[in-house]
C-alpha cells in the first residue's frame, strides 16, 4: 500500500465484454449452420470453408506484417469473415476462386479503408459480389445435396417438390451456410440473447420482403425461406459497422433491405438479391446515420427559452 | 392499498445507461464509529465556491463543532472542526499529491463538544437556508455544491417538488442506503420540516430498488406519518447507472428535462441528497454541524468492508488502519464510486464532507485498446443522447471545432460509455478533454 499509487481518470471499471468475445460469439452462433452444411454437401463444403477462414486470417496476418501494423488477427474479425464468404460460396466453387474472394474481402474491402470498423461495406458480402461478377459459372452452379438427396438446380429458380419443412430445416441445394433457415435463426436467437445483435434489423428486413411477396402474391413461405435471406438479414445485414447506429436508423436499414431484395427477386434477372440489397443499404448508412441523429437531453428546451 | 401501489414507478425511464454490478456488500453492515485520530488535517475548502478563511490560529483549543473556517462569498459553506485538541498549524500541505491550504488540529482524544452549540430554531422559510448555511451543508452525493444555494431559489422560480435522492447507484457505496435504515427518523422528519417551511407542494423520495431494507423502512415511517398518501411519496426507481445524476432524477421523478446549464429550479426541482437532509435535521435538533461523514470501505482489495464514520478531515491511511487494512496487492485508492470517483496518489489525502466511499482496487491487468468496432453500445448507454464514439474520432483527427456540433458540453462525465465499450477505448477521459477544449474555445 505504500509509496506510488495507481492513479488514472474514472471509470475505473470495465465491462467484460470484448470484440473478441463478440466475435466469438457471432462464430459460435455460425457453426450449426456451417456444420450442418459440411454434412449436407460433404467434403468440399469442409475444404471450402476451411480454406476461406484460414486465407483470410493469412491475408490480414501478411497486411499488418508488410504495413508494420499492430497484428490484429487475435479480434477474430478476419475468421468471422472467412467463415461467412464460405458460407456464401456454393459447394461447387474451385479452391482458387474462394481465396481470391477472402483476399477481397480482407485486403481490398477491409483493410485498404482501416481495417476493422472502417469498412464502408460488408467485406464478406463485398466479395461475394466479387465472384459473383468475375466467375458467375462457378458461383451459380449448384451440386446436390450428398445427404437426403432432394435434386433441384436453386429453389429461386425451379421450386417443385420441395416442401416448407424441407427448406426450414435445410434439405436442399444451395450456398454452403444458407440452407437451413431453422439452424441459422437458433443462431440469430443467441445472439439476441447475448445481447450482441438487436432483432431490429432481421425483423424489418424479412417482414418487410414477406409483407412485399405476399401483396405480390408470391409464394411468402418459399421465397423466406431459400437463398440467402436468413443468413444475409441475421449475420450480415446486422454487421455493426456497415449498419446504422439508431434504432430508427436500423429501421429504415432493414426495410430497405427487404425492399431491395423484393425489387431485385421479382423484377430482376440476378440469381441473388440479398446480396445487393445489403450492399446498396450500406453504402446509405452514413446518411441514415445523419439522418437519425438525436438530439441531447434537454435539447430542445433550450432553444424554446431563447 | 397494498404497499406496491403506493410506491410510485418513475414517470419517466432513463435514457441508456449501463447495468452496473452492484456489488452493495456493505448493505446490511451497521456502521461503525472510529475514533478520533491522532491528527486531522481540515481543508479549508470542501465545496464548490469561494475557499474558506480560517478563524484559528495555531495554538488556539477547539472543540468539535467550533467553526474554525468561513467566507464571505454566497456560494461557500463553513468549515467546523471535526475533534477537540489545539490547532498545530494553518496553512498550505501536501496532501495526496495536492497542495491543501488546511487546518491541522492534534486531538486530545476526548471529543468534548463545543457549549456553545445549541438546537436551532426554524420560525420562517429562510431559516431552513441559514441552518444549512450554518451547518456547513454541501451536496453529500459527491458534487459538494453549498446546499444553502440551493435552497435559496430565485424569487420568480416556483418550487413545486422536492426530489429526495437517495439512488447510490454507483457500484459498492451503501452509505445512503444506511442513512435511511439508522436514521431513518432524521430523514423523515427533515422532509417534513423542509416540506412546510419551504412550502413545497409535492415531495418525491427516489431509492434504487436494490435497497429493499431502506425502502421498507422509510415506507413504513411515512406510512405512520400524517399525510403520507398526499403529498410525500417513495418512489422505486431501476436500478440503472446513472440513475442519481441531477438530470436524470429529475426525468424519472417528474418527466422534466432540465435544459443545458440550468438549474433544477429553473424546472420548479430541488433535489437534495438524502444523507443531506438526515444531517440538516441532526443540525436543527441538536446544533451539531456537519463534522462527521458516513463512508464505505470496500474495493476489491478490501477483505473487510464496512460503513464507517469518519470525523472530517481524517487521512485515508488512517481509515485504512482503522478498517482493518488492505490486501497486498492493493494499488489504486478511490475516492467516491468506481464509476465517478477520483483517484488518490498516495494514501494521506483525508476525507472531506462530501466523499462517502474509499475504494481499494487490486493491481488489475491494462486492456488495450482496440479499434472502434462501430457498435454503438456507447450512443445506447449515453444518458444524455450523445456519440462518444463520434467525439473520440474528432479527437483523434484533431478536429477541435467538431465539439461544439457534437454537444460535448452536455456530457456529466458518468463514465457509462467508457465502461460498456468493447474495444476498450477511453470514451469518457476524451469527453473530458473535449469539454475542456470546447471551454478554452469559448473564452
Amino acid at each position: 500500500m505504500n509509496g506510488m499509487l495507481n492513479v488514472s481518470s474514472s471509470p475505473h471499471i470495465r465491462h467484460f465484454d470484448t470484440t473478441k468475445g463478440i466475435m466469438a460469439d457471432v462464430i459460435i452462433a455460425l457453426l450449426p449452420a456451417a456444420i450442418y452444411g459440411c454434412i449436407l454437401f460433404g467434403f468440399r463444403a469442409v475444404i471450402l470453408l476451411c480454406v476461406t477462414v484460414a486465407s483470410a486470417v493469412l491475408a490480414e496476418f501478411i497486411w499488418n506484417k508488410i504495413l508494420h501494423k499492430r497484428q490484429t488477427i487475435g479480434d477474430l474479425s478476419a475468421i468471422v469473415t472467412g467463415l461467412l464468404l464460405g458460407m456464401n460460396l456454393s459447394p461447387k466453387v474451385p479452391v482458387w476462386v474462394a481465396i481470391i474472394g477472402s483476399v477481397v474481402a480482407i485486403i481490398v474491402v477491409k483493410q485498404m479503408f482501416g481495417g476493422l470498423g472502417h469498412n464502408f461495406v460488408n467485406p464478406a458480402i463485398a466479395a461475394r459480389i466479387v465472384l459473383l461478377v468475375s466467375f458467375p459459372s462457378y458461383m451459380t452452379s449448384f451440386s446436390e445435396p450428398v445427404s437426403d438427396a432432394i435434386s433441384s438446380a436453386t429453389p429461386l429458380v425451379d421450386n417443385t417438390g420441395l416442401t416448407l419443412k424441407s427448406l426450414f430445416f435445410g434439405m436442399h441445394s444451395g450456398c454452403i451456410g444458407e440452407t437451413s433457415a431453422f439452424l441459422l435463426i437458433l443462431g440469430g436467437i443467441y445472439l439476441m440473447v447475448r445481447r450482441v445483435i438487436f432483432p431490429v434489423i432481421p425483423v424489418c428486413f424479412i417482414g418487410s420482403f414477406a409483407l412485399l411477396t405476399l401483396i405480390s402474391g408470391g409464394n411468402v413461405g418459399v421465397q423466406v425461406l431459400s437463398g440467402g435471406l436468413m443468413l444475409g438479414a441475421i449475420f450480415m445485414a446486422t454487421d455493426y459497422t456497415t449498419s446504422p447506429t439508431m434504432p430508427l436508423g436500423k429501421v429504415i436499414f432493414g426495410i430497405g433491405c427487404g425492399v431491395i431484395t423484393f425489387a431485385i427477386r421479382q423484377f430482376g434477372s440476378l440469381p441473388e438479391g440479398v446480396s445487393y440489397s445489403i450492399i446498396l443499404m450500406n453504402i446509405l448508412v452514413p446518411h441514415i446515420n445523419k439522418l437519425t441523429l438525436s438530439k441531447p437531453f434537454g435539447a430542445k428546451e433550450v432553444k424554446a427559452n431563447e | 392499498m397494498t404497499k406496491t401501489e403506493k410506491i410510485l414507478r418513475p414517470v419517466k425511464h432513463i435514457f441508456g445507461g449501463a447495468g452496473l454490478e452492484h456489488h452493495k456488500n456493505t448493505a446490511s453492515f451497521e456502521s461503525v464509529i472510529m475514533p478520533p485520530p491522532d491528527t486531522v488535517y481540515i481543508p479549508l475548502s470542501q465545496h464548490i465556491g469561494a475557499p474558506c478563511e480560517a478563524l484559528v490560529k495555531k495554538d488556539d483549543y477547539v472543540y468539535v463543532g467550533t467553526k474554525i473556517g468561513e467566507s464571505a462569498g454566497f456560494v461557500s459553506a463553513p468549515i467546523h472542526s471535526s475533534v477537540s485538541g489545539t490547532v498545530v498549524s494553518v496553512g498550505e500541505k501536501m496532501l495526496g499529491g495536492n497542495c491543501v491550504n488546511c487546518v491541522e488540529i492534534k486531538s486530545d482524544g476526548e471529543m468534548k463538544k463545543d457549549p456553545s452549540l445549541e438546537p436551532f430554531s426554524v420560525n420562517c422559510k429562510e431559516d431552513i437556508a441559514l441552518a444549512a448555511k450554518l451547518c456547513g451543508l454541501v451536496g453529500l452525493g459527491g458534487a459538494g455544491f453549498p446546499t444553502h444555494v440551493k435552497l435559496t431559489p430565485p424569487k420568480e422560480s416556483k418550487i413545486d417538488t422536492l426530489i429526495i435522492n437517495g439512488a447510490e447507484c454507483e457500484p459498492y457505496i451503501t452509505s445512503d442506503n444506511r442513512e435511511c435504515i439508522e436514521n431513518f427518523n432524521d430523514v423523515i422528519e427533515g422532509i417534513y420540516l423542509l416540506k412546510s417551511k419551504l412550502e413545497i407542494k409535492r415531495v418525491v423520495i427516489c431509492i434504487e430498488k436494490n435497497k429493499p431494507r431502506a425502502i421498507d423502512r422509510l415506507y413504513r415511517m411515512a406510512c405512520d406519518h400524517r399525510d403520507f398518501d398526499d403529498s410525500v411519496k417513495l418512489m422505486c426507481l431501476p436500478s440503472r447507472y446513472p440513475q442519481g445524476a441531477e438530470k436524470v432524477i429529475i426525468y424519472s421523478a417528474t418527466g422534466r428535462k432540465l435544459p443545458l446549464g440550468k438549474l433544477p429550479s429553473d424546472v420548479g426541482c430541488i433535489v437534495m441528497n438524502i444523507t443531506s437532509i438526515g444531517t440538516l435535521y441532526r443540525f436543527i435538533t441538536t446544533g451539531m454541524p456537519l463534522v462527521s461523514k458516513r463512508i464505505t470501505f470496500d474495493g476489491t482489495a478490501v477483505s473487510e468492508p464496512k460503513n464507517i464514520i469518519v470525523p472530517i478531515g481524517t487521512p485515508i491511511e488512517k481509515v485504512i488502519e482503522f478498517a482493518g487494512g488492505v490486501s497486498e496487492d492493493a494499488d489504486k485508492i478511490i475516492i467516491g464510486g468506481p464509476m465517478m470517483g477520483n483517484c488518490v496518489a498516495s494514501a494521506d489525502s483525508v476525507i472531506e464532507k462530501r466523499n462517502n466511499a474509499i475504494l481499494v482496487m487490486k493491481r488489475e491487468k491494462e486492456q488495450d485498446a482496440t479499434q472502434c468496432i462501430r457498435c454503438g453500445r456507447c450512443v445506447m448507454a449515453c444518458p444524455m443522447q450523445l456519440y462518444p464514439a463520434m467525439v473520440e474520432s474528432a479527437y483523434n483527427k484533431g478536429l477541435t471545432e467538431n465539439y461544439e456540433k457534437l454537444n460535448v458540453n452536455y456530457c456529466m462525465e458518468c463514465g457509462s460509455c467508457s465502461y460498456v465499450c468493447p474495444a476498450k477505448r477511453p470514451l469518457t477521459q476524451v469527453m473530458r478533454v473535449a469539454k475542456a477544449e470546447l471551454r478554452r474555445q469559448k473564452k
